[in-house]
């Protein structure tokens, strides 16, 4: 089978349906939140090292971070 | 194991399950368990890079039923004696180790997994991850010492996460509703992405960029830039807390002066 283009490799094409503007009273863009916002409504790319699981490195943010609550996206297997 | 581990934090956690399903790469040394001619490792690996079906295997999280997933690319890398080094892009919940396992299998000579690094987990990639040790100085930072430039510097936020799926965008006043979980109808769309699908998951962003809800499409794209009214998508899992933006809905008013 030929390679595929995979999500990260397809651009889409934005679709206007009609035009708005949004009330700067309220709300704010992702990249100005607040450092304490961030910390609760961000996410960390985190290199994961061998050994811990990835529920143990998780808990290990959850820890460091002061976090009630922390998950994270895709186990990542351990050696078998 | 090592490589990209995206950690949500507080309720960016809702998130996760967009995570989960997404797009994955690694890089992936497999072993051979007899001599094999390099051209045809090439050769059977080339046919991996297709939809393949796998059965979780014994020691999984889910049930172990026989799926399918489908593998984007397949790239081999380099081989030295029996390890073979390759890249691999595919679907999310597809097992690298079975995958290596089968192509033993179809080889002839047996093979497993040895080393595995994943170099991409949905939008995030191995070039802007960050250590254990570097986000636990940064946090101590800005705990510290009011310092929060590092900090900014490894925690992105949560809209980060929906970076690949289709987007809809909506106007300021469709947000609270939707923080409400109602369903997002036409007339409450500005914008989205060409790739919204029925029965896909689609992202409910706000014109500033920020995520309100998770949903599942009930149209396509082209028919909803048609519709003048009806349901759009229904929301699944709200991101935004209610009341950041002002209740303009019919109904909210009327809670209100029940509760008065």
């Amino acid at each position: 089978m030929p390679r595929t283009a995979a999500p990260w490799e397809i651009k889409p094409e934005l679709l206007i349906k009609t035009e708005d503007a949004t009330n700067p009273s309220f709300g704010c863009k992702p990249e100005e939140r607040s450092a304490e916002n961030l910390v609760k409504y961000g996410v960390i790319n985190l290199d994961k090292p061998a050994g811990p699981s990835s529920h143990e490195v998780a808990a290990w943010v959850k820890r460091i971070l002061k976090q009630e609550h922390v998950g994270h996206g895709g186990t990542l297997e351990a050696t078998g | 194991m090592t490589g990209v581990l995206p950690v949500t934090l507080g309720d960016a956690t809702k998130v996760v399950q967009a995570l989960l399903y997404s797009g994955k790469e690694y890089v992936c040394v497999m072993k051979l368990h007899g001599d094999v001619k390099i051209e045809q490792v090439k050769k059977v690996l080339g046919e991996f890079q297709d939809n393949i079906y796998q059965r979780p295997p014994l020691r999984a999280s889910v049930k172990r039923q026989l799926r399918m997933r489908r593998i984007y690319y397949l790239d081999f890398l380099e081989a030295d004696g029996r390890k073979v080094l390759f890249r691999v892009g595919c679907e999310g919940g597809t097992y690298i180790r079975k995958l290596c396992f089968d192509v033993g299998e179809v080889l002839g000579s047996g093979a497993h997994m040895q080393e595995l690094r994943r170099t991409r987990a949905g939008p995030f990639v191995e070039a802007g991850s960050t250590t254990l040790h570097d986000a636990a100085y940064s946090f101590m930072k800005w705990q510290e010492e009011k310092d929060e430039r590092l900090l900014k510097g490894f925690i992105q936020p949560m809209e980060r996460a929906l970076g690949l799926l289709p987007k809809i965008y909506v106007r300021d006043s469709a947000v609270d509703a939707l923080c409400h979980g109602a369903t997002l109808t036409a007339p409450g769309i500005v914008s989205l992405d060409g790739s919204v699908k029925t029965g896909s998951v689609a992202a409910i962003l706000t014109l500033k960029h920020e995520g309100i809800a998770l949903s599942r499409a009930t149209a396509n794209a082209e028919q909803i830039l048609d519709m003048k009214h009806g349901v759009v998508a229904k929301t699944e899992r709200v991101l935004m807390p209610r009341g950041t933006y002002p209740k303009l809905w019919k109904g909210g008013k009327k809670q209100h002066e029940q509760e008065g």
